[in-house]
This record gives C-alpha cells, structure tokens and sequence, in this order.
C-alpha cells in the first residue's frame, strides 16, 4: 500500500488542472494515474484550433494547449503514473489500479475523479440495419485520423450535430472526403454556432434538422443509409425516408461521463448530468473524493473544464490541510428554461464569490437569468442568446449567500 | 449590401450585420472589437486557420499535428492541405518548429512534441 496525499484519476485536461491547483494551494504531495502513455487525454486528437480563448486568451489546438498543463506538470514535480488503469476507489480513498508490472493500491487523503466521458455508440442508439464495417463514433475516427494516420472512409455521413461531428466533418473534408450530410434529431443543433460557420458552411455540408438514420445497409461494409425526418416524438416518418449512398457513417449522439468507478464508490449521480452531485468545491456526497472535467458534467469548452478543475484542486487540498470542508446546506434547483444548474449544493459560509454553471433546456433569443432563494433574488444576469449546447456561467456574491436560507432556485424569462 | 454573419472568433458566436457601400465597410451586432475586424475581414478577405497532422517518417505509425502559423485565405484552404499531405517530417519535433515554409504566405508548424 502507498500513501499520497492526493490522487488525481485521469491526465486528461481536468486531471492536470487539478493536480496543479491543489499542489498550488499547498499540497505537494499529489499524483496522477493515467491509463494512455502520456497525459492529455481527449486533446491529444483534438488537433483543430480554438481552444484556451477565455482561459489563457489566445487560441491554441488542443495539442498546444495540453503542453501549457504538462509543463505545468512537469514545473511541480507532480509525478504521473501513466499506462495505469484504475479499477476501483473505495469510499474510504483507497484507489486501486492496474499496471504493466502488477497491481497497486493507493490510500489517498483525498482523491479528484477525472475520468472524463465517452461517446454513445451505436448499440445504445438501436439504429435498425445491417453491422458492416464503416460505423464509427466520431471521436473513434478523429483518434484514426489525426493520432494514427488513418483514413476511415470516402463517403461520409454524420449523424448528431455535436461538436466532435462537426469538427470532423471539416477534418474529413480536408483530407480529401466527400461529407454527403450532418443529420441531427433535434430540431436545433448541439453544437457551437461557430462550429456550425467554420466546419459546415465553408465546406457546403447540408445540415438536415429533425432527421436521423433510420437505417443502415451493406454487408462487409457500410454501402449506404436511410435517411428520415422524425416526428415530434423523434419518431422517423416513413413517407419521408430517403437512400444516400456513402461508405462510413460517423456517430456524434452525444457524450456519457464515465463514471463506473464513481458508481462502485457508491457515491450518489445526478440523472440529469450524469455525474456526481457535488457542492461548490466539487466535493461529492462522499467526504474528500472530488470530481471535474466531463466526467462531473459534459463541456463544450476545455476553458471551462480547466476552471472547474482549479475548483476541484483547490477544494481537495483545503480537504487535505483542514480534514473537512463547511457543509453545503443550501440546495440549487433548476426553474423555468433551466435544465440543470451546478453545483447542486452549496455552503452559506462561502468564503468566494460562488459561479453556477447551468444548461437552458432548448434555445432562446434575449433572455434574463435569475438567482433566488425565496424571494430573495441573489443575482440577475441578461444573455443576448442561450442554447442548449452553450452552458451558462451565473455569479453571485458571497456575502448575498450568507442570509439565503431556502434552496436556490435559477429560472429564465425570454425578453422582447 | 447588407449581409448576417455569425461571429467564429470565440464560442460565444454573436450575430453580426455587416452593411458594405461601396469601400465602406461598417459592422453592428459585435460584443467586442475583435467582433468589427472579424466582420469586416470575413466579408473583404475570409481567412482561417488550417489543422492537419503529417507522417513522422522515423517513428512507427505516428502523426505530428500541424498548422498554420497564422490564418490563410479561404480560397486556399485546399493548396495548404495538398502541401501538408505530401509532406513528411523526422522526429525529433518540438511544438512551434517549421514543417513547411511559405506556404500561402506563412508557415506550417507543428502542434506537438515528438521527441
């Protein structure tokens, strides 16, 4: 058994975050473990640019910004056990994991979940129709493509409008594909409007709303797909079934935080989110196991992901030094417009000022967010839009949180 | 003219009105001032960032990520690509070294280390 102050599971974006912060706020004894050979995790293949604007503000490609938080690694000394898979972490922190030389076990004083998510496959989808070869999930294909050198296909058709389809319906393009269409379920897209602009307009794909597969056909490999409009229950309507021939279809139907050792742990999801309940150091239900990153909740942008890692960090090491943190008393409730609001908990002794993050539950044009408890309103705050696939970012003052009382509520109204 | 554009310098995404009259090119609808050049440039002369990977020759089975050092006209998105493909380079590589030089103007450089 080895002992550490702090284990971080995941080298991905959020793993280094919060292993810097925590070391940051004077916790030295940290240490990652990482199932790849290096750290980085989802950005080693996220190889187009637009990253670190909000964060470091320039734009960088996920590699250039993985290397900022592995120089950062690298400066503190913080030691990664790469090649290491973790395959459990019991309520009382004790992290076990597998290597190429046996299995290891960890007691940690606090432990940070940074697994982050992986994509819904086709089986989770039911789409009808032959297994050829050919169906991949996007984020597959980009690991094919950009890490491997590996064209997956000729004829290509997207289902789900996320960013991960988005992007590689550009990346497909430049390397010399034909992208026949995006097909998205919905009647709006998931992904970033900028996204929608700079992979699909430049590059005249057709963006089919309120479509989907309704079937795919070939036997050894992908030959075509039909295609469907969908009723109000996303139902596909027969009469409006249509063949485009293709070789590959790539799968972007949305992002699963991996959250199995999470479960094992027993700590408590939320259904909505698919992560972990967590207060407003991301401390879930169970005392000094942290959680950040995509595994907590899915994000659009790894800016976000690197600050609520910094939160994590932060919180495991007052953890650590202090062997407890203030209960968070107060609940937050999503109201009307509002899907979700994280955190799900937080303390009216909050010392800092305390961020929300939330989804709205479809898109809106000019609307005003407010923050009550009671009839207390807390905070207020007007977005020129609001999309699902954009999350939200709420303030509110620490001292406003000290006579709250009641649950937390957060609602929209739409403007004129 | 009058033409709606939607903003790609960061996620927020604004909506932007670009009215062209003649050499006069004003923007409304912006958040920032990037927003206004960003309209501006999109309507006069679109450029982007192009990302791609090229062949390490001396390691198995490994790509380094690419890209160009500053925004290339749109129009010649696909010349900068054509280059890139036939290229190949030989590790060791650091972030920033030039894989390619003058290409539409500027350079192609790598994204990550291959050491």
């Amino acid at each position: 058994m080895l002992d550490h102050d702090i284990v971080v599971v995941g080298g991905g974006p959020a793993g280094m975050a919060a292993a810097a912060a925590a070391y940051d706020a004077g916790v030295k004894d940290v240490v990652i473990l990482d199932r790849e050979e290096e750290n980085g995790g989802i950005l080693r293949q996220c190889i187009h640019n637009g990253f670190g604007l909000h964060k470091l503000g320039r734009e960088l490609t996920g590699p250039e910004y993985a290397a900022v938080y592995k120089q950062k690694i690298e400066e503190r000394g913080i030691k990664t056990y790469n090649l290491t898979m973790v395959t459990d972490i019991s309520a009382d922190r004790v992290v076990t994991a597998c290597r190429r030389d046996g299995i290891i076990k960890i007691r940690a004083k606090a432990v940070i979940l940074a697994m982050g998510c992986r994509e819904r496959s086709r089986g989770a989808l039911n789409i009808p129709g032959t297994r050829p070869a050919g169906v991949y999930s996007a984020g597959t294909a980009q690991k094919l493509v950009n890490c491997e050198g590996y064209m997956v296909g000729k004829r290509v058709v997207i289902l789900g409008s996320g960013d991960i389809g988005l992007i590689m319906a550009r990346r497909m393009s430049l390397q010399g594909a034909k992208v026949e269409a995006v097909c998205e379920i919905m009647p709006y897209s998931g992904g970033l409007t900028r996204n929608i602009v700079q992979c699909l307009e430049d590059y005249n794909i057709p963006l089919y709303l309120s479509t989907t597969v309704a079937k795919i056909h070939g036997e050894r490999r992908v030959e075509g797909v039909t295609v469907a409009r969908v009723d109000e229950n996303r139902k596909p309507i027969k009469k409006t079934e249509r063949y485009i021939p293709c070789d590959t279809l790539l799968l972007s139907c949305g992002l699963i935080p991996e959250n199995e050792l999470t479960r094992t742990a027993g700590i408590p999801i939320s259904p909505v989110t698919g992560g972990a309940i967590v207060d407003e150091h991301r401390q879930t239900e169970i005392a000094g196991i942290f959680a950040c990153g995509n595994v907590l909740q899915v994000h659009d942008l790894v800016d976000y992901v690197s600050d609520e890692a910094e939160i994590a960090g932060a919180g495991a090491a007052e953890f650590v030094k202090n062997g407890s943190l203030a209960a968070a008393n107060l609940q937050t409730l999503p109201g009307n417009g509002v899907r979700y609001v994280l955190p799900q908990r937080v303390s009216s002794e909050a010392k800092e000022d305390i961020s929300l993050y939330l989804r709205v539950t479809q898109p809106f044009g000019r609307v005003c967010f407010t923050v009550k408890s009671g009839d207390e309103v807390l905070s207020t705050a007007v977005r020129l839009k609001a999309a699902p696939g954009e999350m939200e970012k709420l303030n509110i003052k620490s001292e406003k949180l000290k006579t709250a009382k009641e649950p937390i509520t957060v609602s929209l109204e739409e403007l004129k | 003219m009058k033409r709606n554009l939607t903003c790609i310098i960061c996620p927020r995404g604004c909506t932007l009105t670009v009215e062209t009259e003649g050499d006069k090119v004003s923007v409304s609808g912006n958040s920032c001032p990037k927003g206004a050049v960003y309209g501006i440039e999109e309507t006069t002369r679109p450029t982007r960032t192009v990302t791609s990977v090229v062949r390490v020759s001396n390691r198995e089975d490994t790509m380094v990520s690419v890209k160009t050092a500053e925004p290339v006209p749109k129009e010649n998105i696909f010349d900068v690509m054509a280059l890139i493909k036939k290229a190949s380079v030989k590790a060791p590589i650091h972030i920033g070294d030039k894989i390619l030089v003058d290409v539409c103007g500027t350079d192609i450089v790598a994204t990550k280390d291959v050491l």
